[in-house]
């Protein structure tokens, strides 16, 4: 008996879990739909699910018209870029704020976390003349500089909280045991940081690659990524909506990838100490 | 010796002729329309003519186009050798000297061929600042079949009262057919721009002689009555967040019996492979109320020159060849007549060809002749602009007004509420910006 309500109770939370899961997904899979559409069917009343003309019309004529490959890569280049360095500098400062806090620590934290309260659009006009006197626009390594600048504060807060979850007095046996400050940090601390650092390298690039606001402002052509190539097609005036479609598809493709690929750590890392 | 003064003469050479060759590469910054990736398309044919230009697009959406390119030329950025920008940028600008006045475009440009209403809006002090790519006005788009079946018939002028009685009439919400779509979105250039070119037949202005607004006039309150009223009984559902394009998608799939919006839309409407009532479309002028004024606006698309801009010389070459006669003739002979960007010379209105292909022809030149930018309205004002009112302030009070009117539409609040939030909001960004006390 008490088999039977548990096989039931099984089947209906499968059934929920997967329609709320097709729930969120459905404006994507919508996307990617209407990116097989003729421009005639993607505006359609009553639109019609799967029963259409199927046509890659739309990729022919967006990569005809724009080069994919110039500007993933420039998205693969700064968002990869801004996100490596982010790292780079938030691991030693999260160490040190997590283990050897000081008086100030919290003040700090605090203040690095004010800087993403400002609206990005009230500094434009300084960085772009900033950008322009030192030549940094429509450079890659602009961009990455100013993305590096902008998630650094989430990137510190991240990791600082999965430092914090890690018991100091493992650290200290290590200590007692004779390791050195290397030893101590790869074999000790990485192993069980791995999750909580993989899981803010992903979320990391994930935000520098969706920047749309100082991408699209700070670049031209050179560096413009990704969402330049969305932009390039969403129009006030005429029905783009199958090119837009294909252009976001292909636009999404690369993260989304990602994203299915390191599904456990992010999912790890998102729920790392959450139950101790 | 001889060897050695023949190789320095040759080296001399190299360098005086090194710069004929050199090549100038014109960024220019575009829109996403469709007469404009046409254009983009068509480039190689310039560059053949010209092989010492190179031209590069930077395509963006409206608003983020505005965005960037007003950020770039305030900063003198010199990111962009070409900007596509409205006849509501063009008076500004030229007044804060951010472009280069346009008076080398050559002999057989033919300045005077330019309709003169749109050559009056890209001009200031009688100087050229932006050359016309397209014009547009608005006009009325029916669907002639609904008013065959309902044995009605629209007059080449309709004043607002037929319309509406006429948009009851058709509405068969049954059926899912409405009888007219108008735009609801919020912003400067989406409702307002419909708002106030109605408001114009009404009489209503945004400011009097003083720069005082006149949202608490009773012309401006039977506007905004008129609209809602209008679109409560025969609109389609969730028109407040309606804009051009989800109109035009509705028009197309057989959902409007009328449609006031952009006569660039006529040739979206009429086309086969695009619209599914594309032989059952007529045209008429935007409607009136008998005040001498219609509810259609004035609007061109033009690429300008920033000031600063190194490459001028060449830039204006390609200004020269997107905008004139012809291009418009490569157009028609690659992609047909019906397909030429409208609106922006008069020679097109002769000529018999065009005439045949584009039905939508005659009404779109007519609206852009009864659009008039210095008098937009009954009363005179202290501005210029059919559907907008050209002072930098405009795009943040015009959005803001924007709100409150599609507000009043989507039921949320009523249309006294409306106006009077509308009035209070502009007397303050007017008192701010210091042109009232």
């Amino acid at each position: 008996m008490a088999r039977m309500v548990t096989t039931r109770h099984k089947v209906i939370s499968t059934a929920a879990a997967w329609l709320v899961g097709f729930l969120i997904f459905f404006p994507i899979l919508w996307m990617v739909l209407a990116s097989f559409k003729t421009e005639l069917e993607a505006f359609a009343i009553p639109p019609s699910f799967l029963f259409f003309h199927w046509t890659t019309e739309n990729y022919v004529t967006v990569q005809e018209r724009s080069d994919y490959f110039h500007h993933a890569l420039n998205s693969i280049i700064i968002a990869g870029g801004s996100t490596l360095i982010a790292m780079l500098i938030a691991i030693p400062a999260a160490w040190s704020m997590a283990f050897s806090p000081t008086k100030r620590t919290k003040d700090v934290l605090l203040w690095m976390l004010s800087t993403k309260m400002m609206p990005p659009v009230g500094v434009l006009v300084p960085i772009y003349l900033i950008f322009r006197s030192v030549g940094l626009l429509d450079t890659r390594t602009g961009l990455i500089f100013i993305l590096c600048l902008g998630n650094l504060p989430i990137v510190v807060w991240m990791l600082f909280t999965y430092f914090k979850e890690i018991p100091k007095d493992i650290l200290e046996a290590a200590r007692m045991d004779g390791a050195t400050i290397g030893r101590e940090l790869i074999y000790v601390l990485t192993p069980m940081a791995v999750p909580g650092l993989a899981s803010t390298l992903l979320l990391n690039l994930i935000l520098a690659w969706n920047e749309a606001f100082w991408t699209l402002n700070l670049s031209t052509l050179e560096a413009a990524p990704l969402t330049v190539f969305i932009a390039s097609y969403s129009s006030p005036e005429g029905l783009f909506w199958a090119k837009l479609s294909a252009a976001s598809t292909l636009a999404i493709a690369p993260i989304l990838v990602l994203g299915w690929f390191s599904q456990r750590q992010l999912v790890r890392g998102l729920t790392f100490g959450a139950v101790k | 010796m001889k060897n050695v003064l023949c190789a320095v003469a040759g080296a001399a050479a190299l360098l005086i002729s090194a710069p004929s060759i050199a090549q100038t590469t014109l960024t220019v910054a575009t829109v996403n329309n469709g007469d404009m990736i046409r254009m983009q398309g068509l480039t190689s044919e310039f560059t053949a003519k010209n092989p010492d230009i190179t031209v590069k697009w930077v395509t963006l959406e409206e608003n983020v186009l505005r965005q960037r390119v007003t950020t770039d030329i305030a900063t003198k950025g010199g990111q962009f050798d070409v900007l596509t920008i409205g006849t509501y940028e063009v008076p500004i600008w030229a007044k804060k000297n951010w472009l280069v006045p346009l008076d080398k475009l050559g002999a057989d440009y033919d300045v005077n061929d330019l309709l003169p209403k749109i050559r009056d809006a890209v001009s200031v002090d009688g100087k050229l600042y932006a050359a016309p790519f397209y014009g547009e006005s608005s006009m009325v788009m029916y669907r002639t079949d609904l008013f065959d079946k309902a044995g009605l018939k629209m007059p080449e002028s309709p004043t607002w009262d037929f319309v509406v009685d006429a948009a009851k009439k058709l509405t068969d919400k049954s059926a899912g057919v409405y009888g007219i779509c108008l735009r609801g979105k919020a912003g400067w250039g989406e409702n307002m721009a419909f708002l106030t070119a109605m408001s114009n037949s009404f009489g209503a202005r945004w400011f009097d002689e003083k720069w005082e607004p006149q949202f608490n006039s009773p012309e401006w309150k039977k506007t905004l009555t008129t609209y809602v009223d209008l679109m409560k009984q025969a609109g389609p559902p969730g028109a407040s967040s309606n804009g051009f394009n989800e109109n035009l998608a509705l028009f197309n799939a057989g959902k409007c019996a009328m449609w006031i919006d952009a006569t660039v839309a006529a040739s979206f409407v009429t086309n086969p492979a695009q619209s599914t009532v594309a032989g059952k479309v007529g045209f008429a002028l935007a409607p009136n109320t008998g005040l001498g004024k219609n509810a259609n606006w004035l609007w061109a698309w033009s690429l300008a020159i920033p000031a600063g801009s190194k490459k001028v010389d060449a830039a204006e070459k390609f200004i020269a060849w997107a905008t004139s006669k012809d291009y418009t003739k490569l157009v028609a002979a690659k992609d047909g007549w019906s397909n030429v960007p409208p609106g922006t010379r008069t020679s097109l209105y002769q000529n018999p060809e065009y005439l045949k292909a584009a039905p939508f022809a005659k009404m779109t030149l007519a609206s852009i002749d009864a659009a008039d930018p210095s008098h937009p309205t009954v009363k005179p004002v202290p501005y210029v602009g059919v559907q907008y009112a050209a002072i930098p302030e405009f795009q943040g009070i015009g959005t803001q007004v924007g709100q409150q009117f599609s507000a009043a539409l989507s039921g949320s609040t009523t249309v006294d509420a409306a106006l009077s939030a509308a009035q209070s909001a502009t007397e303050r960004e007017m008192k701010r910006a210091g042109y009232i006390k």
